[in-house]
């Protein structure tokens, strides 16, 4: 009997392109809506391009840390949400309380208000990444270092039981209590309109209409999270720390009997990751001035999200998935409905499972040993 | 076997009989409970409330209790959310044998509570659930055993919508609501409508969720839509958010919005120049608000916020008709507290034939850290 060549309908429902036709389809609808809004009102689709920015750096700084230590233990922590609102709540005490961010202006009376500001902002965000750092070692040591040879599934779990213990321990009245409170910001807001050129737009004035404007949060976000990115390549590629790492993540055992620290290089990874999540928490609560003990869940998905969708395990995945998030939101907050912001970011993680498990950078589960 | 069986029967019998008597003793004082949100999204609300409420047994207790009994307070944290108060109430009225429930903050904690209650016969009366449906229902009808302190949406939309138009001069309004809270709603609804009615012009509405926190997006609208007014009747928590994001965006229309501004926690730079309509203020003359003021202060050093009023309210209103039935029968309370009239500190409270009080509102502005009295509006 001879064998019949598949029909056109086999060929599609079996042929791996459905779900790369389809992504394009997608797509391609996508592109032409947006584009027909934009072109409404360009102003309107520029300033909402700069909030998907400002939201999306934020995004990235937190996906780093989820990517990082899920490339070398293959576990997806959970508590990095959660890490991510202590880092918050360091810098709302350390502002709020301790005044940290006015310490040039107390030690060099001479120095210019500039500087002092810069000064004061970069050891605030310091300040919460060490102590993020920290709190990140102690809880790997902790909850996850016993469960290095567990399956995997058992640490998974106990990362969630972290992340509700960091949560509800948060919320004891003499921790950080569970009300909302106002993030006071460590430095003055300074707001700019571009309209023919750029202008300083005065608190409670109004830009004229059809110009984009944009704040110097907007400024900070981006050069710190550039800074620590570039810090972050630096650190994985040039430095002997980094080449533990990678070698770590390619393969424990033999890394091992290589002589490489592997305990050593978790912990590293961990704190660094958490001590990325605790500038993002810095960040977050200058632009969303509000600090809450649940504040980390949401952006911790999305953040989840936006590494996934990078390719889980991979540095660039996780910057250029987090810039992806960020604009799917905001975009679509701003066109479609803001309480579809969330569906549309879990949208996103349905369809990366399903069409493309390993995201855009991600490379196919290597086998281990 | 028998013989073993018999006795086993008869302990048993005799052991109910026993605890059962323990179970009922004669009921020494009157148990009111309280249901506050004092944990969740908003507990300075259920602070307030629970202190106000307290001050009301408290007094009533120095002077000799109600109907010669002393009143027990039983405080419940409801945490502003239906399952946790739906809990609550059930925990008071079938274990500790409540019949009066003073409660809860918000509508959407009130609703399924004063359901429970009308199927009970225990008699509810929320101080500050805005939302129509706390004491009618889905039919149309009134629930019988559920009554409120505090006036309703319709009335603070109404309220905002004028105030906006006849001392405002607005003529632009943009609204932002959270579509998954009654009260918000309630308040946007009636707003728009009336702000509709009275010749103004609606030119944008968005909502969000109540876990937002970039409001970034919106406000980019509202920017572009350049309204006389923007109208968000939310808590103070996300008003904080919006308004302190809004500054960024170089929005210059004040914000108004309803009750759920009155807080301690309301960021007073961020909101500054917005305007919200309320129950009470402090800065009012009358004797019974400087009195009750005075005693709040000497009470917890602090001066009292609507909440706290609206519970002082509420629970003199409930203690006064007990007093007038002459006895603890909810059946016999629920028509003495529908045919009462009472000077209360918010104004003087009589019910309609929803069981919502007919008295006035007042208009406040955030204006540099204070909150300032600007206007009452009668009904």
């Amino acid at each position: 009997m001879n064998a019949q060549p598949p029909t056109l309908l086999e060929r599609i429902l079996k042929g791996k392109w459905i779900g790369k036709g389809f992504l394009l389809l997608v797509g391609l609808v996508v592109v032409w809506w947006v584009g027909g809004k934009a072109l409404q009102s360009p102003s309107l689709f520029l300033q909402q391009i700069i909030n998907g920015i400002q939201l999306g750096f934020v995004y990235a700084l937190i996906a780093l840390g989820y990517t990082m230590v899920y490339g070398i233990v293959r576990l997806i922590n959970f508590a990095h949400g959660d890490v991510f609102m202590f880092g918050a709540f360091v810098s709302y005490f350390s502002v709020g309380l301790f005044q940290l961010h006015l310490w040039p202006v107390r030690v060099f009376p001479g120095l210019s208000p500039t500087a002092a500001i810069i000064l004061g902002t970069v050891s605030v965000i310091l300040l919460s990444m060490v102590s993020c750092a920290i709190l990140a070692i102690t809880i790997e040591r902790i909850a996850y270092k016993p469960l290095r040879d567990a399956p995997r599934i058992s640490a998974l779990i106990t990362a969630i039981g972290v992340s509700f213990f960091l949560e509800y321990f948060g919320a004891l009245p003499f921790v950080f209590t569970p009300n909302f409170i106002t993030y006071k910001r460590p430095f003055e807001i300074v707001t700019w309109y571009v309209k023919d050129g750029i202008h300083r737009l005065e608190i409670g004035t109004e830009a004229p209409p059809g110009s984009v404007i944009f704040s110097n949060v907007l400024i900070i976000i981006i050069i710190v999270s550039l800074i620590l990115l570039v810090g972050l390549n630096y650190i994985v590629r040039r430095t002997k720390i980094g080449k533990a790492m990678r070698a770590t993540a390619y393969d424990k055992p033999t890394s091992r009997l290589m002589g490489i620290n592997v305990d050593g290089v978790i912990s590293t990874t961990f704190a660094i990751g958490a001590s990325l999540a605790g500038a993002a928490g810095v960040l977050y609560a200058t632009a969303y001035p509000q600090v809450v003990f649940w504040m980390g869940i949401i952006p911790g998905l999305k953040a989840f999200v936006a590494a996934v969708l990078g390719g889980i395990g991979s540095i660039p995945g996780a910057f250029v998935g987090a810039l992806i998030m960020g604009q799917a939101e905001v975009i679509s907050a701003g066109y479609i409905s803001t309480p579809m912001r969330d569906a549309v970011a879990f949208t996103i993680l349905i369809l990366v499972l399903l069409i493309r498990p390993t995201g855009i950078f991600g490379e196919p589960e290597r086998e281990k040993a | 076997m028998s013989k073993k069986f018999f006795a086993l029967a008869s302990l048993l019998i005799i052991l109910s009989l026993t605890l059962g008597a323990c179970a009922q003793p004669r009921p020494a004082t009157l148990k009111i409970a309280i249901l506050a949100p004092l944990s969740g999204a908003v507990p300075t609300f259920g602070v307030s409330t629970r202190d106000g409420a307290l001050l009301a047994i408290k007094e009533w207790n120095a002077k000799g209790g109600v109907l010669g009994r002393q009143i027990e307070a039983i405080v419940e944290d409801s945490q502003c959310e239906a399952d946790p108060a739906v809990n609550a109430a059930n925990k008071v009225i079938n274990q500790d044998g409540v019949k009066f429930i003073v409660g809860e903050v918000c509508s959407k904690a009130s609703i399924p509570v004063s359901e429970i209650a009308e199927e009970k016969g225990v008699v509810q009366i929320s101080p500050t659930s805005t939302n129509p449906n706390v004491t009618v229902k889905a039919d149309g009808t009134t629930k019988q055993y559920v009554f409120r302190a505090c006036f309703i949406d319709p009335f603070q939309g109404l309220v905002g919508a004028s105030f906006a138009i006849n001392e405002l001069g607005a003529k632009t309004a943009f609204i932002l609501l959270d579509q998954g809270n009654d009260y918000v709603r309630g308040l946007a609804e009636n707003f728009e409508q009336a702000f509709v009615e009275k010749g103004g012009q609606i030119v944008g509405k968005e909502t969000y969720t109540s876990s937002d926190t970039d409001f970034s997006a919106i406000l980019a609208k509202v920017a572009e839509a350049k309204p006389d007014i923007v109208y968000l009747p939310d808590y103070y928590n996300i008003v904080n958010l919006v308004t302190a994001q809004a500054k960024e965006k170089g929005i210059t229309a004040p914000f108004l919005g309803g009750d759920g501004w009155d807080s301690a926690d309301l960021d007073r730079a961020a909101a500054d120049g917005g305007y919200f309509t309320n129950h009470y203020s402090e800065q009012d003359t009358r004797p019974i608000v400087q009195q009750w003021v005075k005693n709040y202060q000497a009470e917890y050093g602090s001066v009292p916020d609507a909440l706290a009023t609206l519970a002082y309210d509420a629970t003199n209103l409930l203690l006064a008709a007990i007093q007038n039935a002459g006895t603890d029968d909810p059946a016999k309370v629920k028509d003495a507290m529908a045919a009462i009239k009472w000077e209360a500190v918010s104004g003087t409270i009589t019910f309609d034939q929803y069981h919502n009080p007919i008295k006035p509102a007042v208009i406040l502005q955030v204006k540099d850290g204070q909150i300032r009295y600007v206007t009452t509006v009668a009904p």
